[in-house]
């Protein structure tokens, strides 16, 4: 019988690497709140996991080295920064609003914890499963 | 590993607040003092933050996209301390007009999205400095005045205020980032 162990984790592993990106995103907005004409980024999470889980897109059947290819697609679970859009422009030409930069940085937080405790489960279950329990 | 990136850019941050609390309470203390000339008078001091991004790039980036890098005109003039206001120091380094977001790179191009917080120098505030008619005052020149320094308490104060607060953000993104790493660790037990 085959155990599907990585199988098992797959999204929750890519979820959680994707979470803690995002981690490190919005600490570097918060630490530069007072940079001038820092840009505050963010990714779109739902768009990077729907890329993160969908099977890597095969190249094209080529039998001519001269058939084109499609340009180089985003690699499976590599999340496009995207520019936080400011509710009010500072003079500074900085877009960090420290609000909503922590709003952001406890619900992901919260999300990464939710992902831990999914994990949990699932290595608890299988080695439930593992010891005849 | 992403989480440990985020602690090491909270502690770049932290640094940064710490310098300008620090120039702060350099700024206060020398807040009354005064000399006998303009030139000796003290300045407020002001750190300079940018994006540590704009030194990946290889350089601060210029009207009409990235340079190659430069040296900053502080290490030439000998010393971390140059006299311009940062209004100034920002046309020096990042051209006239603000950086809009096309002229950045894509910093998931980079192994590491994290930008930390660079501080390429301090700069001395080049406002009027006051002078106080105090003709008894040993130091006066021979008009009877002296120079009180440039220091503007107010903004003083605010500006701590403000570096105080980006401080304890940055703390708490430090503590989260942990607790986090620790429950990673502890996953499975």
């Amino acid at each position: 019988m085959r155990i599907g162990l990585d199988q098992a984790f797959s999204t929750h592993e890519q979820a959680l690497n994707l979470r803690g990106e995002r981690h490190e995103l919005l600490a570097s907005n918060i630490a530069n709140a007072d940079t001038p004409n820092y840009k505050a980024r963010d990714m779109d999470f739902r768009t990077a996991m729907r890329e993160a889980t969908q099977p890597p897109q095969q190249p094209l059947q080529a039998t001519n080295p001269q058939h084109l290819q499609p340009a180089s697609h985003v690699s499976a679970g590599d999340p496009k920064s995207l520019y936080r859009q400011p509710h009010g422009a500072s003079l500074d030409g900085n877009t960090v609003e420290m609000h909503v930069e922590q709003a952001k940085f406890a619900e992901n937080a919260v999300n990464y914890q939710a992902t831990l405790e999914f994990l949990n489960g699932r290595i608890s279950k299988l080695s439930g499963a593992l010891r005849r329990e | 590993m992403s989480l440990m990136n985020a602690i090491d850019v909270a502690g770049t941050g932290m640094n940064a607040q710490q310098l300008r609390l620090n120039t702060v309470a350099s700024n206060l203390a020398n807040a009354e003092t005064v000399a006998g000339s303009p030139e000796e008078a003290y300045r407020a001091r002001q750190p300079v933050f940018a994006a540590a991004l704009h030194q990946a790039q290889g350089g601060y980036p210029q009207q009409g996209g990235p340079q190659p890098a430069q040296t900053p005109s502080w290490a030439e003039s000998g010393g971390p301390v140059d006299r311009m206001s940062p209004v100034s120091f920002q046309r020096q380094f990042f051209g006239g007009e603000p950086v809009n977001g096309a002229h950045m790179q894509d910093p998931w191009a980079s192994p590491s999205p994290s930008v930390p917080v660079f501080m390429p120098g301090v700069v001395e505030s080049d406002a009027e400095v006051e002078p106080i008619h105090k003709p008894h005052h040993p130091m006066a020149d021979e008009n009877g005045y002296v120079y009180r320094s440039n220091v503007n308490t107010v903004e003083e104060m605010t500006n701590m205020i403000s570096a105080s607060r980006s401080f304890q953000n940055n703390v708490e993104v430090m503590n989260t980032s942990r607790d986090l790493m620790m429950e990673t660790l502890r996953l499975g037990r």
